[in-house]
């Protein structure tokens, strides 16, 4: 008989008052018999409605099922047969709109836990079993693969199983991409992307950091070194601003910089040569998990909060999660507000943030409604810190130094349903394609452009 | 890592390092620069690339020392190694113009020198204007006067050279009837202001070389973005040269002070650890 509960097992997490001054992980994972006792609201269901809502359709029922039965070995093996970075996807995932959205659990109560679960699973297997991976054998074939975020990871990873020779180029001194720069140490410990990496070596995977693609050497230079395809994973890491009056004050971050400050470079540990404002009163303009992201370090920071966003809190397109975390600790939510332009003071930092109240109109393209400016509804908000999350774009060194390389209006690589790109034998996937979008579709992408790069390398050699 | 092959101090607050890094000597043109960290848990800062060789491998930096990452990088000796160092970065700089002069303030002549030899090279002729505070900061001569048709030196204190700014001397050779096509100024903002100054007042196209705060050097992060003319500009792949008619100098000058607290702090920690006096 399974277990009817309503709700999931809860997780366990730091309560906020302490995580605010901490940057260690907030969810504190399940423990062997909550994963077991939330196993057991699983009903598996024989049309499996919620592995149509992974994109990487990993098999959830029968894993659960292994849970279920203790085999954490055998879970993570079914796990493995589609994702390659269960620990990362169990945590940062949006289940909530992709597997969760779908399990029947979720139709009159709350879903199965799935995320949690996976990671429970994930984490296990670290912990216990991560022996050493065995190098395969080499089949000869070089391929290069630009960016070591999920989708690079992953591409690389499942061509080197396959027996590529694999080179990772990265352009800053670590891999991980916005794994290690962007999502937060409370949210993602960079231990287990570090972890991840290390199997990728041992698979053979040689990981070049410092090298900028474009610029240390152009893909059309890579390949007559010898690299026979190519896979694109360079995300979408240039900033967006909004051109208003004192966006370049002092006290002005886009959330990629205040972010890396505080991930890649750790410049919330006392001591780091890497410097960091810190500021009283933050206003962090967005409202997707960047912002939530950007709010919560600032809130670590010591800071009052205000996320400013110009829909509502339905619209809110941060991790659900997230957004009750972020509430619960302490951060203000300014919904229906748009800012119009920043004021400094004498010496040209930030001192207020001059923004307009909005309501919602009619449903846009996206089938969101749409905000619109209610007149003089003009307010001041004191800061001496701001944070721009309003959405980032693919970096157009690639397709600058690259002849041949078609990208759509927004600066996106296009390619076809192979993930080959306008040339041939390069191939791209992740937000370089999508543009800004999630972990695990990043993730996806790279599982399908290493298919497609063995087939498109095995017909070449063949003919 | 990335050995250092040679170590030599210009002066008492210059120094010059030979690097072993072929990935960057490959490629690297007058202009570009690189970005290292000296060791693990060091901050990433920005340097020119002086000279480079595609042949060796190696890359040549010349650094100032001003705060705790110059300190820590100027502690590390011949055969040890640094922790990253990743380039070419930037935009290489144009070439063009047959009659250039170019403008070194300070150790702004190590981004200098680069560029006035780009030219020596393609055939321009070069007039070179140097300028330091005094007789014992001046680097580079013997490298700028192979390179330079003309060559000036002004020193603040007259103590070398002719006393003066670097200001003086060029607008005293336009007045001279000097025509040139492009002046390309290179050292603390506020010189770059001056200069652009002058060269406005006589219509001469100006590049200037920003030196903004970066991180990433790749376009990640805007933190070094600059406003030029009606545009926000990302100096590290936009720039680092720019029209120097169009930049907003003084906000640029006013966001380079953003943690000059915190700088002053650490340059004081690091100096108490090596019980060396702060210059
Ligand atoms: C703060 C933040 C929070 C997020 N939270 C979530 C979340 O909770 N859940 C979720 O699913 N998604 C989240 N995302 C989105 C998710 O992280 C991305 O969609 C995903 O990382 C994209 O993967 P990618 O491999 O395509 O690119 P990236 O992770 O961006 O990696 C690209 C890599 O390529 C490198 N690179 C770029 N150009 C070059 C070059 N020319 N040469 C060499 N290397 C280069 C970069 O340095 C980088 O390491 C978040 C994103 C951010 C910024
Ligand atoms: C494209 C570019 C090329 C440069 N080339 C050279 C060069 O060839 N030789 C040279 O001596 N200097 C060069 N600089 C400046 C050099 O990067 C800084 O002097 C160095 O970062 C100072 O670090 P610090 O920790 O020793 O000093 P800090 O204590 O951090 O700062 C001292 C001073 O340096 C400025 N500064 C601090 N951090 C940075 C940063 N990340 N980027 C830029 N400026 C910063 C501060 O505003 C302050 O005025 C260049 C800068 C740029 C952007
Ligand atoms: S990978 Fe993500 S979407 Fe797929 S099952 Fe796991 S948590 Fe759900
Ligand atoms: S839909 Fe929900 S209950 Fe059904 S198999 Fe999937 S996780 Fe289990
Ligand atoms: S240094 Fe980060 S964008 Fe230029």
């Amino acid at each position: 008989m399974p277990n009817m509960s309503p709700k999931k097992v809860e997780m366990p997490v730091q309560e906020p008052e302490v995580r605010i001054q901490n940057f260690e992980e907030v969810a504190i994972g399940y423990t062997p018999e909550m994963a077991k006792e939330e196993a057991e609201r699983c009903l598996h269901c024989a049309h499996k409605p919620c592995v149509q809502g992974c994109p990487v359709n990993v098999n959830i029922p029968d894993f659960i099922q292994q849970v279920k039965e203790g085999d954490l070995e055998e879970a993570y093996r079914i796990i493995s047969l589609t994702s390659s970075l269960p620990a990362v996807c169990g945590r940062v995932c949006p289940q909530e709109s992709q597997c969760e959205k779908y399990c029947v659990r979720g139709i009159k109560t709350e879903a199965v836990a799935i995320g949690r679960l996976e990671r429970f699973v994930a984490d296990t297997h670290r912990k216990e079993n991560d022996a050493p991976l065995e190098r395969p054998i080499s089949n000869g074939h070089k391929v290069a693969v630009v960016g070591a975020g999920p989708a690079g990871l992953t591409a690389a990873g499942d061509l080197a199983k396959m027996g590529y020779e694999v080179t990772v180029f990265e352009a800053l001194h670590v891999a991980g991409g916005v794994l290690m720069y962007g999502i937060p140490e409370f949210r993602l410990p960079k231990e287990i992307v570090q972890a991840e990496i290390k199997h990728l070596e041992e698979l053979g995977v040689d990981i070049v950091t410092n090298f900028v693609v474009g610029r240390s050497d152009t893909i059309d230079s890579l390949i007559d070194d010898g690299f026979e395809a190519i896979f694109i994973g360079s995300g979408a890491g240039l900033p967006n601003f909004m051109n208003m009056p004192g966006e370049n004050l002092k006290g002005v971050y886009s959330a990629n910089e205040f972010l890396t400050r505080i991930n890649l470079m750790k410049a919330y540990v006392p001591g780091s040569p890497t410097p960091i404002q810190n500021p009283k009163r933050t206003v962090v303009i967005g409202g997707g998990n960047v912002a939530m992201d950007a709010a919560r370090c600032a809130r670590r920071l010591g800071s009052e909060v205000h996320i400013v966003y110009r829909r509502s809190l339905e619209e809110l397109p941060a991790r659900k999660e997230e957004v009750e975390h972020a509430m619960e600790e302490g951060i203000i939510f300014d919904l229906l507000c748009n800012p119009v332009q920043v004021i400094g003071d004498e010496e040209g930092w930030v001192k207020q943030v001059e923004c307009v109240r909005m309501e919602l109109g009619e449903p846009d393209a996206s089938g969101r409604r749409r905000p619109i400016e209610i007149a003089n509804s003009n307010f001041l908000i004191d800061a001496d810190c701001m944070i721009m999350a309003i959405g980032t774009s693919p970096n157009p060194l690639i397709r600058h130094t690259t002849q041949g390389l078609e990208v759509n209006r927004r600066g996106c690589l296009i390619v076809d349903d192979q993930e080959m790109t306008s040339r041939e034998g390069i191939y791209a996937g992740g937000d370089a394609v999508t543009g800004a979008a999630t972990v695990i579709s990043a993730m996806g992408a790279g599982k399908k452009g290493a298919q497609s790069i063995d087939a498109y390398i095995k017909a070449r050699s063949n003919s | 890592m990335y050995t250092i092959l040679k170590k030599e101090i210009l002066n008492p607050t210059v120094t010059k390092m030979v690097i072993q890094a072929p990935n960057v000597a490959k490629r690297a043109k007058a202009g570009q620069f690189i970005i290292l960290r000296v060791d693990e848990q060091g901050e990433r800062i920005p340097l020119t690339i002086a000279d480079a060789d595609p042949e060796t491998g190696e890359v040549s930096i010349i650094y100032q020392i001003v705060g705790k990452t110059t300190m820590a990088l100027n502690q590390k000796q011949e055969g040890e190694a640094l922790q990253d160092f990743v380039g070419p970065l930037g935009q290489p700089s144009e070439i063009e113009g047959e009659r250039v002069c170019v403008i070194g303030g300070g150790v702004g002549c190590a981004i200098a020198y680069p560029t006035a030899k780009a030219f020596h090279h393609a055939g321009s002729e070069v007039s070179t204007i140097v300028g330091f505070r005094n007789q014992d900061l001046v680097i580079l001569e013997d490298e700028f006067k192979e390179v330079s048709d003309h060559y000036y030196l002004m020193s603040d204190d007259g103590s070398v050279g002719e006393k003066g700014l670097v200001t003086n001397k060029l607008e005293e050779l336009i007045q001279n009837g000097v025509q040139f096509d492009k002046v390309i100024a290179i050292g603390p903002v506020i010189m770059m202001k001056f200069v652009c100054e002058v060269t406005k007042k006589y219509n001469i196209p100006t590049v200037v070389s920003m030196n903004p705060i970066m991180i990433d050097g790749t376009g990640m992060c805007g933190g070094c973005r600059l406003k030029v003319g009606d545009e926000i500009k990302f100096a590290c792949v936009d720039g680092p040269d720019f029209d120097g008619h169009l930049v907003d100098f003084d906000e640029a000058m006013s966001r380079n002070r953003a943690y000059a607290s915190f700088e002053k702090h650490e340059r004081d920690e690091f100096c108490n650890l090596l019980n060396q006096e702060v210059h």
